[in-house]
Formats: structure tokens, sequence, C-alpha cells
């Protein structure tokens, strides 16, 4: 039987003085026969549909002594499956229209797939496929290896990889985040067909899984598809790992590099997703450093002194840790004017706090920003299963935006004197800085850790 | 299959949605702005997209990046508006904005909530004719664009390849430069050259005005009337007419060196046809030869042969971008296994090339890329933004509504004698270039 959850979403709450898009859209829960939910967005415009899946647990659950083999694994999804191997595979699914698209980061894997109606129940029997039976044909894990040691090759001459790697290393020591999520080379050149085999039990497992789907497609058909898809995967997998806290103090790391521009990261430690300040917190990143053209940093560090083509900073919630990270890149001679300038901006802000204008600017934006987002199957389809694997509720949608607006200027200011903290600001610089006096020189880090968790520095275009 | 290597293939863009399967109005005011309506009713978001038919390959000789200099500068001061108020007005209606610049094009938008449209159609408006031009505001975003370029392409060797590649493909084309601009003459730009562009180039007679979303039609005309339509037009807008490629008549191999360089691959372009204006299936054609040889890591010609049966090569691809104004690229790739030299991967590149050329494309080729040529047509519908770079693309680079809405079909319609007649002329050596990037060039030759 199909248990179908119905809850209507339709945001009416419109701020004086202020027009924005509302969230109109209708969430349904949908439990498979099998016992799998899913959440759902009927839209039949477009005779496709959306699915986004995400597993728990992601490349925290390589083990120690077989780092990368989760990545690996997961490179290898695609390369062969049942009784297809990785041509015939991609050749079916091409015949098809189809799209599917696998991805790990540090606390999921995510499957992502397009499915034109015309042959919805082929793609499906594919992608299971896929999911449930994939082959890790010798060639094939010698092909893929092949590409990882490329890729890892190349991160170890990317300055951001080499700060990322750095930075997440120094954090988070010997817990998962501070390994490197494509492992080294040489755990890579060890792994082997049943160290992949036991991450592929490991990480596709029902009691982690988390589904969206948006589309041209009904309730019914959605509970056939979540048995059909996930219903043969283990129903549980090894312990997700805990928490840990940020670990880095403040001060400024050089790693030399040989290039004309220094990228730096910096961070310190941040607020749990469940915290009740987050909100708060939240529109203080953005007013200091969210991305967009108006904040402090973009204004003080670009359109002011023309130091930089972008810096942004952002709040990470972690599933298992919490902080506060921005880059920059300026060139060698203008780095270390960089970095004054934000630390003042971050000591700034933290005694003066915001002002009224730059809140009611702050929470218009982002109110208003929240409902564009909700344009399009995929989109939509990611931003259902995002709020499962956060733990939102449903009703999150609607009322998000309330959160955000009942931020005082009171509240936001009391946490910017709590939670910013200039002192405990950490860079990690590579290039060939001038006039960082004082600062820790390191060697480069063998490896990279991908940079799931890094924003982009970059705004689009301009 | 896992990637991630800065090579010189252009994106294989999408086809646009099948004809008039998205509500498509197009409309011309008497001061030459043309107007493209978008409908798309399922979120209440409109995209305001203003296009304007100059881009690099515009630009005087000497003043390289000048149009990109100009787009930066127009979210400064006009005569009603602050510097930094444009986006700061977006911003606090909750909406974003951003331009990019092409060699064909640069574009300006905003996405905000769809009752929003007036307002931000009374600032394009206004930046359209009212920029105020400061030498301090042109020295800070010298600074800036400099940190760009340094970002983009000086701490990235496979951008420096690509830059002199390039650079090599065109004898005489302003494609030849780099959209950013050289650095030396990005440091050399003024006010004077600057203003020139933008008294020029940005006036109603030279620009499309694309909106897409929540919106319709009528209202998106009278506002676009009330709005731009006082605009003059620009009685002296210079016909587009740049200077064209003489007959190539020499391979060009180039080495790139630089000890970033981790991963070896080489990449090799030829002057291609683009889509025209009633005439594209000569595109339409190449567009089914870049997927046949390397649109699929699996099933493509290139990764069949080089990958698979050969196995000398982590990745091989092809690709190619039918929209542009004048001669674009066909583009090839290979990044070979370690321990495979690239003289040897290229030597077995144009094996598969010439054993290509004897036989064409098989059928059951032909399909899988029909199929999917479709397929991606449908996906399209799903982004009204998509739709709307698509066509505010098309019209800035010489075709029209009507070439955009006959492109699916005619992708439909690409026989397998085509798609081999159109490699045939393609695949002339003398106009090549073969880019080697290597982290020593000592090392290569051993």
């Amino acid at each position: 039987m199909i248990r179908i959850l119905s809850l209507t979403l339709a945001l009416c709450a419109t701020v004086a003085g202020t027009a924005r898009a509302e969230v109109a859209i209708e969430i349904e829960e949908v439990t498979s026969p099998g016992g799998i939910t899913a959440w759902l967005v009927e839209d039949h415009t477009i005779p496709f549909t959306a699915l986004e899946i995400r597993f728990e647990g992601g490349t925290s659950l390589d083990e120690p002594d077989s780092l990368g083999a989760v990545n690996l694994m997961t490179g290898l999804l695609e390369e062969g499956a049942g009784e297809m191997e990785a041509r015939e595979f991609q050749a079916a699914r091409e015949d098809l229209g189809a799209s599917f698209s696998f991805d790990v980061g540090s606390d999921t894997l995510s499957v992502s797939a397009r499915m034109l109606t015309e042959n919805r129940a082929a793609a499906v029997d594919l992608l299971r496929e896929a999911l449930v039976a994939p082959r890790f044909d010798p060639v094939a894990i010698e092909r893929v290896r092949g590409q990882v040691q490329s890729i890892l090759a190349q991160d170890a001459q990317n300055p951001r990889r080499l700060a990322s790697r750095a930075f997440y290393e120094a954090a988070f020591g010997d817990h998962p985040y501070g390994r490197p999520d494509n492992g080294t080379p040489e755990s890579v050149a060890a792994l082997t067909r049943a160290d992949l085999l036991a991450a592929h039990e490991a990480a596709l497992t029902r009691e982690n899984v988390h589904v969206g789907a948006v589309g041209d497609i009904t309730p019914e058909e959605l509970g056939a598809l979540l048995d059909e898809l996930l219903g043969d995967l283990p129903e549980e997998g090894p312990e997700l790992p805990g928490h840990v806290e940020f670990g880095l103090a403040g001060g400024v790391e050089v790693i030399d590099y040989p290039t004309p521009q220094s990228v730096a990261l910096f961070g310190q430690p941040g607020l749990e997703r469940e915290d009740e300040d987050f909100f708060a917190a939240y529109i203080l990143n953005h007013i200091l450093g969210g991305g967009g053209f108006e904040s402090r940093l973009m204004t003080e560090l670009r359109e002011k002194r023309g130091l930089t083509y972008g810096i942004s900073t952002d709040l990470v919630p972690l599933e298992n840790a919490e902080f506060w990270i921005g880059s920059v890149a300026s060139a060698n001679d203008r780095m270390a004017t960089a970095i004054e300038v934000i630390r003042d901006e971050w000591a700034r802000i933290a005694e003066e706090g915001v002002t009224q204008d730059e809140l009611d600017a702050a929470q218009t934006y982002l109110t208003g920003e929240y409902p564009l987002r909700f344009d399009g199957n995929g989109q939509i389809a990611g931003i259902l299963v995002g709020m499962q694997v956060t733990g939102l509720p449903q009703s999150y949608v609607t009322e998000r935006n309330e959160f955000i607006e009942a931020v005082t200027l009171e509240e936001i200011n009391r946490v910017a004197a709590e939670r910013v903290d200039p002192e405990a600001l950490h860079f990690v610089v590579v290039g060939r800085p001038e006039g960082l006096d004082g600062a820790q020189v390191l060697q480069a880090p063998r490896v990279i850790l991908p940079e799931v968790v890094l924003p982009e520095a970059v705004p689009a275009a301009r | 299959m896992l990637r991630r290597l800065a090579l010189s293939v252009p994106l294989m863009l999408a086809t646009p949605a099948l004809a008039m399967t998205e509500a498509v109005t197009t409309y011309t005011l008497d001061n030459g702005l043309d107007v493209v309506v978008i409908e798309d009713h399922r979120a209440p978001v409109v995209t305001q997209m203003l296009w304007y038919r100059v881009g690099s390959a515009d630009e005087p000789q000497g003043a390289s990046g000048v149009a990109h200099f100009l787009e930066h500068l127009m979210f400064k001061a006009t005569e009603n508006m602050e510097a930094g108020e444009f986006s700061a007005t977006v911003a606090a209606n909750g909406g974003s904005d951003n331009a990019f610049t092409s060699t064909d094009y640069t574009a300006y938008y905003q996405r905000v909530a769809a009752d929003r449209l007036p307002l931000m159609m009374q600032m394009e408006a206004d930046r359209m004719n009212n920029l105020r031009l400061t030498d301090e505001d042109i020295e800070t975003e010298r600074q800036v664009i400099v940190e760009e370029r340094n970002q983009r392409v000086e701490s990235n060797p496979g951008a420096l390849a690509r830059e002199q590649m390039t650079a090599a493909q065109y004898l005489n084309h302003p494609y030849g430069a780099p959209v950013i601009g050289w650095m030396h003459e990005i440091e050399g730009l003024g006010r004077d050259e600057v203003r020139e562009v933008y008294e020029t180039y940005y006036s109603p007679n030279d620009a499309i005005l694309v909106v897409a979303g929540d919106v319709e039609p009528e209202e998106v005309l009278a506002l676009a009337e009330e709005h731009y339509g006082p605009i003059p037009a620009e009685p002296e807008l210079p016909e587009r007419i740049r200077p064209q490629e003489p007959p190539q008549r020499a391979p060009r191999h180039l080495t790139y060196e630089d000890a970033r360089v981790s991963q070896p691959y080489l990449s090799r372009g030829y002057l291609a046809p683009e889509r025209d204006a009633g005439d594209q299936r000569a595109a339409a054609a190449l567009t089914y030869l870049a997927e046949i040889l390397g649109g699929s890591s699996f099933t493509s010609v290139l990764g069949e042969e080089l990958v698979f049966e050969r196995d000398i090569a982590l990745h091989a691809g092809a690709g190619y971008e039918g929209k542009s104004l004048d001669d674009t690229t066909f583009s090839l790739s290979v990044v070979p296994k370690p321990g495979v030299t690239l003289d040897a991967a290229e030597a077995a590149l144009d094996e598969v090339l010439a054993g290509f050329l004897d036989t064409g494309p098989s059928e059951e080729q032909m399909k899988r890329i029909r199929t999917k040529l479709r397929a991606s047509e449908i996906y399209a519908r799903d982004s009204v933004e998509g739709l709307a770079r698509r066509y505010g693309a098309a019209l800035s680079q010489g075709l029209t509504v009507e070439d955009v809405a006959d492109w699916p079909e005619i992708l439909q319609s690409v026989t397998a004698d085509e798609v081999r007649d159109a490699a045939r002329a393609l695949f002339d050596p003398d106009r090549s270039v073969t880019l080697h990037v290597v982290p020593s060039r000592e090392e290569a030759l051993k």
C-alpha cells in the first residue's frame, strides 16, 4: 500500500514595502510498498522526471587503510553493471536519452538522474543495475584508477587545492574530514576490488538514503519506482563518524608555490545548524562576505581597493563540524594588504556589529532570493533531498523566511560580539606572498582534499 | 568516469528547445531594439537579459579587453545612480544580477520576482545611456580586472595554453585575442577607449532584450516601450564587419611548457564553419561529428578507440560550438596514459580520424546522437534562463528567432552522409593548430 502524506505549502506572508516571489510548491511524502520514503513535487508540464538521491556517509566511510575507496567506487558505478560492461551500459543509457550522474563528498554520495516519461521504466531498470549490481570489472577499475591518479597529480599543482588540503588537514586531524577524500597516490594504487565491494556495501544502504523527485510522475508510480530502484540495497551500513571540533587557532601559514597570484583560505569556528543563533549568524555572514557584490568584504577589498576579483565567506554546517570559511586570491605583492583588510573587517563587525540598514537589506535579499531557487524540476528535487539530509521538516520551505525576518538588530549584534573572533581567524596562503612577516612557512602537503565544502570565491562573470 | 581536466574543448551546448514548444514572442521597437519574450509560468520569477552586439572581436586593434572592461564599469555610477547602486537595488529587491562578455556579445542580466521587472527595466535602460565614467573608477576596476586575469588565466596553465592556441588558430580575425584582453593592453586602457565602445555600441539598435519567466508578452512589450522606447537609435552604428581569415596554408604545431602542468595532453583545433542565418546544415552536421567522435567517454569513436580498444588514453574528446558570428573552431583532445608520449597519442588520433573519414558514421551512431539531442531539448525546457541565453546569444551572433526555432528539426534530419562529408571538408591539416601541453620540453622529447 502506498501512503501519501500531503502537505500544501503556499507562502502568503509579504513584508510591507518589499515585494518578493513566494514558494508555492506542494510537497508530498511518498512511502513505497517496501517502506522507502521520498519527497515528491508533481509537475506534469514537461515529460520528464528529475530524481535526486543522497546516501549519508560519503567518503567519511573510508577505512583509514583504504583512503579513496568510496571515491573510486563511486566513479565505477557507471562503468558497467549487471550483464553489461561499461560501454554496453552507457550505450543503453544514451539510447534512452537518460542522464545519470554520481558524485561523492565528505558527507554524502549523490545520484542525480533525469528520465524521459516515455521510457522511464527502462531507465529505472538501468539505474537500478548501477546502484545494486555494479560490476567493478578489473579493466574498469584500472581505467578509473588511472583517472583518479591523474586528478590527484593535478591537485598537487593547484594552489586552491593545496590550500584546501592544508586547511582541512590542520582543522580536523584524524577525523575523516581531515583526510583526503580522493585518497593519496599510494592509497589509491593499493586499493583492491575487495575494498571497492566493501565500500559499495557500506556507502549505499537503505537506512541512509533520501530521495527527492520532481516532475511528470504520480505518487503511485514513484512508490513502485523506489522499491524497484533501491529495494535490493542492504538495509544497514557501518556507523557514521561523529562530531569533531574545528581545530585551528588564529594565525597565518604560508605554503610556498610559484604562482603570480596567491590564494588564501581563512576560517574560524562556526555554529551548528540547530544552534538558536544560526539564522542571526547566517545573516551576519551575508553582510560580512556572503558572496554578493554588496558584502563588506567585497566592498572593501574589490570595489574600494581593487585587491581581488572576488572574495566570499560561508558559514558551513557540515554533518559533523561547523566553521566559518572564506577564500580570496590576490597578487603576491598585495596579499598582505588583503589579509590586513580582512582582519580589520572581522574585528570591526565583532566590535561594532551591523547597522539596521544593513540588516534590513540582508533580510530583504535573503527572503527574496529564497523562492527564486525553486525554478525547475532538477533544482527543486535537489532542495527536497537536501532538506531531508539536513533533517528539516517540509514546512521549512514556508517557515524559513520567517526565521530570517525574526532576527533583530540586538540579536545579530550580540551574535557578532559573541561568535565573530578576529583573534581566532586562521589563514592558509598558497603562493609567494610578500610582506607576511611572522607567518609560519609550511611544506606543501602531499595530497589534496576535494573542494566539497569550499565556497567559490568568484562571482559568476562580472 | 572521473575527469577534471582543463582542456580546450568547448562544452557542447544542448540544442534549443523544440520549435515553439516554449511560448516565444518577438517584437522590434521603433528605435531598433529587438525584444524576445519567453513565457514560463511555473515559478513567479523573471529574468531580464540585455544583450549588446559588441564583444571582444569588435574591439579596435591594440585595445583588447575593452569590451569586458566596459562591462565591469557598467556597475559604476550613472547620471541617476551611485556606483554600486544598481546591484544593491537588485539585491534589495531579493534578486541577483551579473554580466558576461564574449567574443561576439556583452550581456547583462537580473533575476527577480516577476513583479520587479519594471524597476529592472528602468535601471537597465538608464545605464544604456547615462553612464558616468571617472578615471578613479577606471583605475580601481583595472586592478580588479588584472586580478581577474591573474585568477582565470595566469594561475591556470591550461588557460595560458589555450590562449596561445587560439592566437595561432586565427591569422587575421580578432577571435585570436583573448576576451579578457592581453595583460599589457589591459594595463593601457583608459577612459577614451572605454567611452568610444560605450558611445558607439550601447544603443537600442545594437541590443536585444530577452525577458523570460512568469510574464505576459503584452505587458513586457508595453514596459519595453516605456523604458527603452525613448532612447534614440545610434545613427552611426558601424556595420559589423571584422577582418576575415585568409586561406590558411600551413599546419601549426605548438608546444606549451609550464612546470605547473601535471598531466600532459594534446589539443587540436580546425577552423570550422558556424551556423549562419538560413544556412545551418553544415553546422548541424558538425554538431553530430563532435558528438560521434568525442561526445561520450564510452561510446564515441575516440573514446572507444583510444581509451578502450588501444588503451593509450585517460580521456579523449571532441567539441564544436556552432553559434559564432564568424568562422568558429572544431576541437579534439587526447590525454594520454602515463608512459604514452604525446607524439604517439597524436599519431593514434590521426589514424582513428583517417579510418573514420573512410567509413563515416554508422546508422547506430547517428540514431544514438539523434536520441540524445531530442532528449536534451526536453530537458532544456526545465531552465527558462538557459532558453533566454540561447536566444540572446543566437540573436547577437547573426541568427534569427526562426533559425533558433528551426535548429532542432534540422538536427533531427542530419544524415550519415552529411556527417562524413562535413568531416572530409573539416579535417584539412592546413587549417589546423596542434598544441602539446607539457611540464618540460626536454622531458617530452625523451
